[in-house]
């Protein structure tokens, strides 16, 4: 079943292309990792998709009004805001708006999915807490709680493990491709060549505005790939654990 | 729930005490006689047409700042923002100005009110105009800055022009705001404008809660911040329009209220707009009876009383705060 479907997606910054005419469709199960450098137009192409930027081309998303998007796609930007100092829960409560009625309380449906997307990121105990009381690696893990507390079948997450400590962004990557593995989906950006080679089912491989590969972890994480957008040589093995991947200098 | 049950108490018991307290000196039993039944003359003439119309306006224009406070500093996600931010109060007060100027408001009571109520639509007109459905929240304070500072210009030169020492007194008094001496034909003129803000304000509880995530957030969460933006700018208008045409300029309401009362809703902005509608209510009610009771033969004007107390207030929290505030 396919999630997202771009074609020929194009946004311009005045004349120039930021993301120029990319085509991609994401299904359910997949856990997508949106790689390139800083400038490459991943966020753009988020942003996009969701309807949020003006653009050319086509997004199947972006065609809905907006409680149907909101029911069939969450977004996690990459700035973090909490503007009020409110209450962990009351926050990833508001994960559930786009599914009340107006005027309707959360039920036990809505409930069930606050506290399901506390307990996978781990916040049970911070429940309570003031979220802009917390550090800034824990506040994201409280706005990731809130995107998965819209249990929408697609997840865009803008860079979401940036801040994140080892633990953490390894706890957070395991929750997307467990959501992938129940029958949803993830479109992650990530710098992390090695978080994204293990946990991710595909990467899309973005430079300049445009997707050059798309595929396998392994069919995108070539020596030669690297070394042509991001200018980096890399060590790669395939361990009993798993694909392992390091950055090793710049050429 | 508690919080609003205990807000509407006070309201209620400062509404009594601005109907029961006044210069006539009247006795309690005159008073509720008068109120209720009518009987004695003198006393029912004060009752109903004097202090019961002030008292209600009180709690108009306060639930409308208040309110309107609220609003703004949730859709701006700033505790600093304020309804005055957008121009509006400093346009009603322009058009009040030229028409106490020119000497309109004595022959006809309703020029004052109906030439506020005509500056702020103008100036909300002008900031659709500029910060629109494809503008920005920045356009909106900016735009709103620009036209107060225009507002407030012209507002200056009228004074400066003015031939008339007596129509330049009679309106720099009227901008410290004020509810003495006003009717109930106040109350009838400001009143539809106030509820079409109140319904259009509360009706963006919702929106505002999930703009604490910020506008990308929002706008993937089924909030149309384009519409929100437009809403927000009519309900502040008719809200601080209609205030600021029977009360004359009344400031700090919607910048201390909300502040105060955040930390009892959890600083839920949804929670905030009921509570800071009462806050506001009681908070008017307070000055304009501390008003009465202060100075009662020298005129002192709530505006001023309001900004004496509301502003080292005002520091007192930000002392207390400071720590917190990121």
């Amino acid at each position: 079943m396919t999630l997202l479907s771009l074609e020929n997606l194009t946004v311009r910054r005045g004349e120039c292309p930021v993301v120029d005419h990319v085509t991609l469709s994401i299904g359910a199960k997949e856990c997508v990792g949106l790689i390139g450098p800083n400038g490459a137009g991943k966020t753009t192409l988020m942003r996009a998709a969701l309807g949020l930027e003006t653009f050319s081309g086509t997004s199947s998303l972006a065609r809905l009004n907006a409680v149907a998007r909101a029911q069939a796609a969450a977004f996690l930007p990459q700035a973090r805001q909490i503007a009020w100092p409110m209450e962990v829960e009351t926050l990833v409560a508001l994960g559930r708006v786009p599914h009340l009625p107006r005027g309707a309380q959360p039920g036990a449906v809505d409930r069930a999915a606050i506290d399901d997307a506390i307990h996978r990121l781990g916040l049970d105990g911070f429940r309570h807490r003031i979220a802009t009381q917390l550090s800034g690696g824990e506040q994201g893990r409280v706005l990731i709680a809130r995107a998965l507390a819209q249990q929408t079948p697609l997840l865009l997450a803008d860079e979401p493990i940036a801040g994140l400590d080892p633990a953490q962004q390894i706890a957070t990557m395991q929750v997307f491709s467990a959501l992938a593995e129940e029958g949803r989906a993830v479109l992650v950006s990530l710098h992390d060549l090695g978080l994204a080679a293990r946990h991710c089912t595909r990467l899309i491989l973005m430079h300049q505005g445009r997707v050059v590969a798309d595929g396998a972890p392994a069919e995108v994480l070539t020596a030669e790939l690297m070394a042509k957008v991001y200018g980096i040589s890399i060590w790669r093995q395939d361990s009993p654990l798993g694909p392992v991947l390091q950055p090793m200098g710049v050429l | 729930m508690a919080l609003r049950l205990s807000l509407l108490m006070i309201v209620a018991a400062l509404f009594a005490l601005s109907v029961l307290i006044g210069p006539a000196g009247l006795s309690l039993g005159d008073t509720l006689r008068a109120l209720l039944l009518g009987q004695g003359e003198a006393a029912t003439l004060v009752m109903r047409e004097i202090r019961l119309p002030r008292a209600i306006l009180a709690v108009l224009v306060g639930a409308s700042l208040g309110l309107s406070g609220a609003a703004m500093q949730g859709f701006l996600r700033n505790p600093l923002a304020e309804p005055g931010l957008i121009g509006v109060s400093g346009s009603a007060a322009l058009g009040a100005v030229i028409v106490l100027q020119a000497g309109l408001a004595a022959t006809w009571w309703l020029a004052l009110p109906l030439a506020a109520l005509t500056g702020a639509l103008l100036s909300v007109l002008l900031i659709l105009l500029l910060a629109g459905p494809r503008g920005s929240s920045l356009t909106l304070i900016l735009a709103g800055i620009a036209i107060s500072a225009l507002a407030g210009a012209m507002t200056t030169l009228v004074l400066n022009l003015s031939p008339n020492p007596f129509a330049a007194s009679e309106v720099v008094f009227w901008m410290m705001g004020s509810l003495s001496d006003r009717s109930f034909d106040h109350v009838w003129i400001a009143l539809p404008f106030m509820m079409i803000g109140w319904a259009l304000l509360l009706s963006l509880g919702r929106p505002l809660d999930v703009l604490t995530l910020g506008e990308d957030a929002a706008a993937t969460m089924g909030v149309a911040t384009g519409r929100v933006r437009m809403v927000l700018v009519l309900g502040i208008a008719s809200c601080v329009g209609a205030a600021t045409a029977v009360a004359g300029a009344i400031g700090f309401v919607g910048l201390v209220v909300p502040h105060i009362l955040r930390p009892f809703v959890g600083a839920r902005p949804s929670a905030l707009l009921w509570a800071s509608a009462l806050g506001g209510a009681a908070m008017v009610l307070a000055a304009d009876l501390a008003v009465r009771l202060v100075l009662p033969d020298r005129d002192l004007k709530l505006g001023v009383l309001m900004a004496i107390i509301g502003a080292p207030f005002f520091l007192h929290l930000i002392y207390k705060t400071r720590g917190e505030l990121r």
